[in-house]
């Protein structure tokens, strides 16, 4: 499998990265490479085998429902790029 | 060569206990060292004044006969840890001069037990590479040399190998997601322990790939290893995949005595174009445990080949997933654009480098509608096979036995432009993340160039104690003891 420019922007794209024209040839060729790579997958018998997310059988633990962390919103913020008194501030989103 | 600076961690902790020297003192010549040490590039920030007022308390508990397990002993931190208040990057452009106000877990512990910060150490960006080249402050230098040429000191954890192996430290925190401790300690003449997944808190650790991601030591000894492991876990639950089982007494389990253990051999890890020296330095492994009163076992992973591909659709995808926060609102670098998608866009093109940005694009591919099964769901698929492997051949054995690596260090630039190539360094180590199972890279040898080369023993889930009981009869009987030349104080 190999991806082109166009495919090479739709997933900056998707991914927030912005990528410049002059970027697209050398991206679409690397990620190619890799696709490429991991094409040897497909030479894998997998039918009816189940996926495997988690190496360790574990069950997530619940807990109670309640309040029990928060209160610092000043601890929160102080490695905001920008901020307003006790909120986030980012360019304007509704006009 | 300060003596401070010579000692294991259980050689300084005794000395310690004896009043033989003070923690501060032992801390200072650290300090003095890691000053003259800059061409090595190993650690990114320096905190002496935070390690000498932690000694101090230290030296207050020693004399008050308070001392904790790893009372006044100075270490290196990867800067993949947050530490409270000091400054944590991952090495990443992105997380500008992000400070944590809060403290990672497995740090918290290792302080809380009397351990002291010498500063955070390089590693490649998001611990994303073999290498160290891809960090943001440059490359890690290895303290080896061959022929006079600088080799990279492996990845991702570069700093914590490079600072163990040239006593810029006693012993150092790392992580691994495909090998990042392991491979680093091989090409440097050190131990590296990944531990079994779940077994040390991922809260509070940058996360790259979370259910491959664990935290283990870079050390000089297997004893070294076992006592950091011993203060490194524990159980958390503000980790989801934290497991709630009791630590083990690790250095107890260091009884010298492996008879009638069952090494297995796995036929696979004898790839094409494998270094005769390191195909002798196997069999090697495999004689000195045998000798020991091991029962040696063939068996067989026949899925290996397929770990690598399987891990680069895994780790990307988790990795696409885990750095979307990083959109320069809440934390780190912004910049600006002309509206708010563009602001994202622009923040994480300058923040990212080239190697983070390849993974998470490959990541949001395999991710994406009309992909994920083709390429997510079936690497998963692969994955169970894989795990599977290591179920049936743990029917027949207790430890395996491989190379670490295919190759000892290699020379900075040779392999950054070619992806695939850097790649193909973690072909022994990755199968042990996708499976959860603890590894350890022990040093065993030297080639041709008097470059260090380790063997790895591969235990079972949770089987720390026997793998560091095999590790430390290996180390034994390959009684390395060579060290690099000084050639980089300044």
């Amino acid at each position: 499998m190999s991806v082109d420019e166009k495919m090479v922007r739709r997933i900056a794209n998707l991914a927030r990265i912005g990528v410049t024209d002059d970027e697209l040839p050398a991206l679409a060729k690397e990620l190619s490479a890799i696709l490429g790579f991991v094409e040897q997958l497909s030479e894998v018998d997998t039918d009816g085998v189940k996926p495997l997310t988690s190496a360790v059988e574990n069950k997530i633990r619940g807990r109670e429902d309640v309040v029990s962390d928060g209160g610092y919103a000043q601890d929160v913020l102080a490695n905001a790029p920008e901020k307003d008194d006790e909120y986030f501030s980012v360019p304007k989103v509704v006009e | 060569m300060n003596e401070l600076t010579e000692f294991t961690l259980a050689e300084a902790r005794d000395g310690l206990a004896k009043k033989q020297f003070s923690a501060v003192e032992l801390t200072q010549a650290h300090i003095d060292r890691i000053a003259k040490s800059s061409a090595l590039n190993a650690y990114v920030l320096e905190t002496p004044e935070k390690a000498l007022e932690m000694a101090a308390a230290s030296d207050a508990k020693i004399n008050a006969g308070e001392a904790r397990p790893l009372e006044g002993l100075p270490i290196g931190v990867k800067d993949l840890f947050c530490t409270k208040g000091v400054r944590t990057t991952a090495c990443s452009n992105i997380l500008g001069d992000f400070i944590p106000p809060y403290e990672s877990t497995v740090t918290q512990n290792l302080w809380d037990d009397g351990a002291v910060m010498l500063g955070k150490l390089n590693n490649d960006e998001f611990a994303m590479g073999s290498s160290n080249e891809t960090s943001r402050f440059g490359p890690v230098v290895n303290p080896w040399k061959a022929n006079g040429t600088e080799l990279v000191p492996g990845g991702s954890s570069g700093g914590s190998s490079a600072a163990v192996a040239a006593r810029l430290g006693i012993a150092a925190t790392a992580t691994d997601t495909g090998g990042s401790i392991r491979q680093p300690a091989a090409f440097t003449g050190t131990v590296g322990l990944k531990p079994t997944y779940g077994r040390c808190s991922r809260w509070g650790i940058v996360a790259f790939a979370s259910s491959l991601d664990q935290a283990g030591p870079i050390t000089h000894t297997v004893r070294d290893a076992a006592m950091m492991l011993q203060s490194m876990a524990s159980f958390d639950k503000r980790d989801t995949t934290s497991v709630e089982r009791a630590v083990p007494d690790y250095e107890a389990a260091l009884t010298g005595d492996i008879k009638g253990l069952r090494v297995g051999i796995p036929a696979e890890y004898r790839v094409d174009n494998m270094p005769a020296e390191i195909e002798a330095l196997w069999q090697q492994g495999i004689d000195w445990l045998k000798a020991a009163g091991a029962e040696i076992v063939d068996v067989s992973l026949p899925h290996t080949k397929y770990a690598l591909p399987a891990y680069y659709i895994i780790a990307p995808a988790e990795a696409s997933s885990n750095l979307a926060r990083y959109d320069g609102v809440r934390y780190g670098a912004r910049k600006n654009g002309t509206d708010i998608d563009d602001m994202y866009a622009q923040t994480r093109a300058a923040g990212f480098g080239d190697e983070v940005k390849r993974r998470v694009m490959i990541g949001t591919y395999a991710l994406s509608a009309g992909y994920y099964d083709a390429y997510y769901v079936k690497a998963l698929q692969v994955r169970r096979l894989i795990a599977e492997d290591f179920t049936k051949a743990y029917e027949k054995c207790d430890v395996l036995l491989t190379p670490t690596t295919p190759s000892a260090a290699f020379p900075i630039g040779k392999n950054i432009e070619d992806p695939l190539e850097m790649y193909l360094n973690d072909v022994f180590t990755v199968t042990v993340n996708l499976a959860g199972l603890p590894g350890i890279s022990v040093p065993a040898g030297v080639d041709g160039d008097g470059l260090p080369l380790g063997l790895q023993l591969i235990g079972q889930a949770f089987g720390e104690e026997t793998l560091l009981r095999s590790a430390a009869v290996l180390e034994e009987a390959a009684g390395f003891d060579a060290q690099p030349q000084d050639w980089w104080s300044a």
